[in-house]
């Protein structure tokens, strides 16, 4: 069996682009590939999402190549953590040799989001939620935040907390769509729309074009490439619901069962991770994740973070790019989770490097908390 | 008038005629003595076909709820109040609360019913 490693890490051009997805697609492969030191002829694998019915197919034949592996699994955002634990297997088993996993969006210039989100008339979601009018997939959240503040002290707070530690990361990101702003305050989050209640729109990922590309490889030929190869320690997912009333209880998430595998498979504990990059969709979206992952306990993720330890400079580094909230968010975040994850094992990241950054999480959340997926990374 | 007229199947045809005496009727597995919600053609918890449509209480508690300020869609007029609710029969719907000024999660709340264009009705609780 090989070794599965990642070689090589890039974005695509962030923001507002008034690019073609293909186009953001083409960007971020070739500057990964360039990254890691490999051409697109060495590509044989090839995991993304989003381009079209075909999406797999469309990127292939869009870079003049017939790979040996695709994946086109579509779990929004934790989609790209499930490529790695996909193409790790392609890689180890010899079935292919170099993947890349990419995503684009350019869900800003194109105006293409709706706030009532994509309705499939024949879905039981359709039949019997749609009708009453939920913001999709944001009043799922709200429901969740809503709970967590009825059941846990300071609730509200550590909210707005995860959104003000975001910005703080983004003033250190030249590259966060907040970059060159200012620290969030207490009159702003205040203040910021209500969109559904309890979230504010402080509490709302933005909604940008951008996406990226990762390169994973097998270690033998890594030892040739002059890019610093990633060990990947542990994954693990879960799938749990697309209905919003599947779950009894809002605020467990499959966080807990994705979150276990990876660290099971890993061997390390929570205390040893350096760096943690977790979805933040929204600011709830964040907290649950905290706890299900057993960086707290059920309930205890508030206390946990309103010390400020999330913050740059804190004992918990906590999505360090400034996260969907501040820096990026194309639709599907997951890529751009892995892409710092990797950065920063590499030691690649400026001002707002976390020193001596040895192991990283990266987990990815999709729909309405329906998906978790959980990726453990290690430096080399 | 609620602007989204939804599909039904064979599956969930009893549920939307029912909604035109505006009866709120759910499923009913036989042999797990539970009900199920959403209308599936098994029983997701020993997987046989073996169910009825039971009448429900039209008794609940708000297992939490969300004020929409934005439309989702064209036709919806905002604000309203989406609302999951955990039925006396532990199944929990998707709803609007209605006539509710300052909901809670955990208040005790009872079913009503909002018309669609097309003679079914939607169940909603106040």
């Amino acid at each position: 069996m090989k070794t599965p490693v990642i070689v090589g890490a890039a974005e695509c051009d962030l923001g507002v682009t008034n690019k073609s997805i293909l186009e953001l697609q083409a960007q971020g492969v070739t500057r990964a590939l360039a990254d890691a030191g490999l051409k697109i002829s060495d590509v044989d694998g090839i995991a993304t999402n989003a381009i079209s019915r075909f999406s797999a197919s469309s990127l292939a034949d869009y870079l003049g190549i017939e790979p040996k592996f695709t994946d086109s699994t579509f779990a929004g955002g934790s989609s790209f953590e499930m490529y790695v634990a996909r193409a790790y297997h392609a890689v180890a088993s010899g079935q292919c040799n170099v993947v890349v996993i990419s995503f684009a969006s350019n869900q800003r210039s194109a105006k293409s989001r709706s706030l009532g989100g994509v309705v499939e008339h024949h879905t039981p979601e359709a039949q019997f939620e749609t009708a009453y009018g939920p913001l999709f997939p944001l009043s799922y959240y709200a429901m969740a935040a809503q709970r967590y503040i009825h059941d846990v002290p300071n609730g509200r707070a550590a909210l707005s907390e995860i959104a003000i530690s975001a910005r703080e990361w983004a003033l250190l990101n030249p590259k966060a769509y907040r970059y060159g702003s200012a620290s969030l305050t207490d009159s702003e989050l205040e203040s910021a729309d209500l969109i559904s209640s309890p979230l504010r729109a402080s509490d709302c990922c933005l909604v940008t074009d951008g996406g990226g590309a990762i390169i994973i490889t097998n270690s033998e030929i890594a030892k040739n490439l002059k890019s610093k190869p990633v060990s990947i320690l542990g994954f693990g997912e879960s799938t749990t619901n697309t209905s919003m009333t599947t779950h009894r209880d809002l605020r467990v998430t499959g966080a807990k069962q994705s979150g276990d595998l990876a660290f099971a498979m890993a061997g390390v504990s929570r205390s040893d991770i350096d760096v943690v990059e977790l979805y933040d969709s929204f600011t709830i979206t964040t907290l649950l994740s905290l706890e299900g992952l057993g960086f707290a306990g059920k309930g205890e993720g508030a206390d946990f973070i309103l010390d400020g330890k999330t913050r740059p400079g804190g004992s918990f580094p906590l999505n360090t790019n400034g996260g969907g909230l501040s820096y990026c968010h194309p639709g599907q975040y997951g890529i751009l989770l892995l892409i710092e994850a990797v950065r920063q094992l590499r030691g690649e990241c400026g001002d707002r490097q976390v020193a001596n950054a040895k192991l990283a999480v990266a987990h990815g959340t999709g729909g309405i908390l329906s998906t978790n997926a959980t990726v453990i990374l290690g430096a080399n | 008038m609620f602007p989204y007229l939804p599909h039904e199947d064979a599956i969930s045809a009893p549920f939307w005629a029912a909604t035109r005496e505006r009866k709120l009727v759910i499923q009913y597995c036989s042999t797990c003595d539970q009900h199920q919600w959403y209308p599936r053609a098994i029983c997701i918890s020993c997987a046989t076909e073996n169910l009825t449509w039971r009448e429900a209480s039209g008794k609940g508690t708000v297992d939490s709820w969300t004020t929409v300020y934005r439309a989702p869609a064209e036709g919806f007029v905002p604000p309203y109040v989406i609302a999951r609710v955990l039925l006396s029969e532990k199944v929990i719907m998707l709803t609007r609360l209605v006539g509710i000024e300052s909901p809670a999660c955990d208040q005790v709340v009872e079913l009503s019913w909002q018309e669609l264009s097309d003679g079914r009705a939607l169940p909603v609780f106040g």
